[in-house]
């Protein structure tokens, strides 16, 4: 299994860094969509798929990203400096939004998020002195790196995917270490996470701040890579998006953000065909999916190679070890 | 002043439509642990099934009864069965996952396949304007609140003075020891889905002649209803009526005396004062917490 799935993520690295030699400047940009969604998927995954939260306000941090750094470069804040601080602004607003709804119940943040990014869309569309309202703001401009410049397609595609890179090794260690086990504990059982001393409401809380901070690191790239952002671009639809893509993808999995932004970019291009019943289709799909398999892609091909080898050899595995350590299906 | 009691009873009348859409979201999530996030949309989508039976030349009764009709089997009986059954098992979560894309389901569906053009909607009394001391008052906002008292009086009457409304609520209270009392449970728990369906045909024949029928309409009024059950109280039917006669009077005094533009942020502001103040609603009991 384990060589498999290195063997598999050796060819997808691979794809990754060879495909922008090989698109035209459309496929570099769908590419590039995908790096930068999958930053904010990775963050609502673990919201999500390890503190077992919903929040329906990944798009309005993503928003906030791409206006904070929108609003900092063009006074001269270098940009590394104001992709950092869209980081530090989405932790700060997460903690504080998270903290009131996750004293009561679970499904509270669902609501206070939902809440929440229909406040970020009012105050980015009427506060026209800062956010420029439903004019958006244009022309953000792409960074240099070490005195190379990149605002080529490629050079920015690489940007990002450098980006992505960083962050997923930072969250895979996050989630190896005593924390993220913790973090794992409130998904499997939350009730014995809390009876070994797990604060398990500081570590949701947690969980969803670091998985916010992730949404503004996300739109902190998307600003630059779109060149034109407006209120109407992080609307619920945004969030919704991103939570159907972490579902899609297999909630809980490493990988399940990848594979879910993958699908939710191409998808609609694969479905030109379909027209404008493309959004029917997909919505569709997840709800026959969630009735089937709820844990996504990941966990549907996880099932399938288990009964394949189970076939092949004797040894079954026992089903709910896997997942224990937080990365089952890589 | 004269502005101000044309503002209360227009916010009454909201208020009272965000209650009835409440009530069948708190039903819902009592009996079965359901979060509704298409109920919105549920909202929205009667209004259609009754432009269709009038475009099929039936009269503006006959229409708005066939679309209560409607209703009450695609969005009682098949989203029961269709979505709600096979998701059950697998816990809250997933059925939310899927509700969500529920509404996204119906509401591209009335885009594409009726119209993504508001429709005008037919009002149930001509819209006449009242003169009472100063305030015009409209008909409309007095139908909408005696259409919403005589449904909510009606539902009160049939949860707390009929055998099969306290089988009801003994299911939504304690749904095993219900079962073992030989309370039909699974019956019950479709009832409260047939009557979440008949709440949301009416508040959409209300509400449409204001709003207009659109497709986004259940946005802001899923939101709403979210809303004034949290403030009244998840787990009591009398808590989301309150919740959301307070939701519609502060909505509309707040937009018409502090900020327009802001209209759609106090209720998030009420919102939040509820979770941090009083976190079980206005009227709710306390609940265990899961964790």
């Amino acid at each position: 299994m384990t060589r498999l799935n290195t063997m598999v993520l050796a060819v997808v690295a691979a794809a990754a860094v060879a495909a922008p030699f090989f698109l035209k400047p459309f496929g570099i940009f769908l590419i590039s969509t995908w790096v930068v969604l999958t930053i904010a998927a990775i963050g609502l995954n673990l919201t999500l798929g390890y503190a077992g939260q919903i929040s329906l306000a990944q798009g309005a941090f993503v928003g906030i990203g791409a206006y904070t750094v929108a609003l900092l470069t063009p006074t001269g804040v270098p940009f590394f400096l104001a992709f950092i601080a869209a980081g530090l602004l989405c932790f700060a607003i997460g903690w504080l939004l998270g903290y009131p709804a996750l004293r009561v119940q679970h499904h509270y943040l669902a609501f206070v998020t939902l809440a929440f990014g229909t406040l970020v869309f009012l105050v980015l569309r009427n506060e026209q002195w800062l956010t420029n309202g439903i004019y958006g703001i244009t022309g953000t401009a792409r960074p240099e790196l070490f005195g190379w410049p990149m605002s080529g397609a490629r050079n920015f595609y690489f940007l990002c995917l450098g980006v992505l890179v960083v962050l997923s090794f930072a969250t895979w260690w996050m989630l190896r270490s005593p924390w993220g086990r913790a973090f794992v504990g409130l998904r499997e059982n939350p009730v014995r996470a809390l009876s070994v001393g797990v604060d398990t409401r500081r570590y949701t809380l947690m969980a969803f701040a670091i998985g916010s901070s992730l949404g503004g690191l996300s739109g902190a790239l998307y600003a630059p890579l779109v060149q034109f952002i407006e209120p109407n671009s992080f609307t619920l639809g945004l969030s919704f998006n991103l939570l159907l893509m972490v579902i899609v993808g297999g909630s809980g999995y490493f990988f399940g953000p990848f594979v879910g932004a993958l699908i939710a970019v191409l998808l609609p291009e694969w479905l030109r065909v379909t027209e404008g019943y493309y959004l029917i289709v997909y919505a569709a799909a997840v709800m026959v999916m969630m009735a089937f398999c709820p844990t996504g892609v990941l966990g549907l091909t996880e099932r399938v190679v288990r009964l394949l080898s189970g076939r092949l050899k004797a040894p079954p595995k026992v089903p709910g070890t896997q997942t224990l350590t937080g990365d089952a299906g890589t | 002043m004269a502005s101000f009691i044309q503002l209360l009873v227009s916010g009454l009348a909201t208020g009272a439509i965000y209650a009835l859409i409440a009530v069948g979201f708190t039903l819902l999530w009592q009996t079965s642990q359901t979060i509704n996030f298409a109920q919105g949309e549920f909202v929205m989508l009667p209004a259609f099934f009754v432009l269709a039976a009038m475009n099929a030349g039936a009269p503006f009764w006959l229409a708005a009864l066939i679309g209560i009709a409607l209703s009450i089997v695609v969005l009682g009986i098949l989203f029961k069965i269709i979505v709600v059954d096979p998701m059950l098992k697998y816990g809250v979560l997933p059925l939310v996952i899927s509700t969500i894309a529920l509404s996204l389901f119906l509401k591209e569906s009335v885009k594409d396949f009726y119209s993504s053009q508001a429709q005008p909607f037919p009002t149930l009394v001509p819209a006449i304007d009242i003169r009472v001391f100063e305030a015009v008052i409209s008909t409309q906002s007095l139908v909408v609140l005696a259409v919403a008292i005589a449904t909510v009086v009606a539902l009160n009457l049939l949860l707390n003075k009929t055998r099969l409304g306290r089988q009801m609520q003994a299911t939504a209270q304690n749904a095993t020891l219900a079962r073992i009392l030989g309370v039909p449970v699974r019956r019950m728990v479709l009832y409260t889905f047939l009557i979440n369906a008949v709440l949301v045909a009416i508040a959409s024949i209300l509400v449409s002649p204001i709003y207009l029928a659109k497709f986004t309409n259940g946005e802001t009024l899923g939101m709403a209803a979210f809303i004034a059950a949290i403030i009244g109280g998840f787990n009591q039917v009398r808590g989301a009526i309150l919740g959301g006669v307070i939701l519609g009077v502060l909505d509309n005094l707040s937009a018409a005396y502090i900020s327009s533009q802001y209209r759609g942020a106090f209720p998030l502001i009420i919102l939040i004062i509820v979770i941090l103040l009083r976190p079980q609603g206005l009227l709710g009991r306390v609940e265990e917490r899961s964790v």
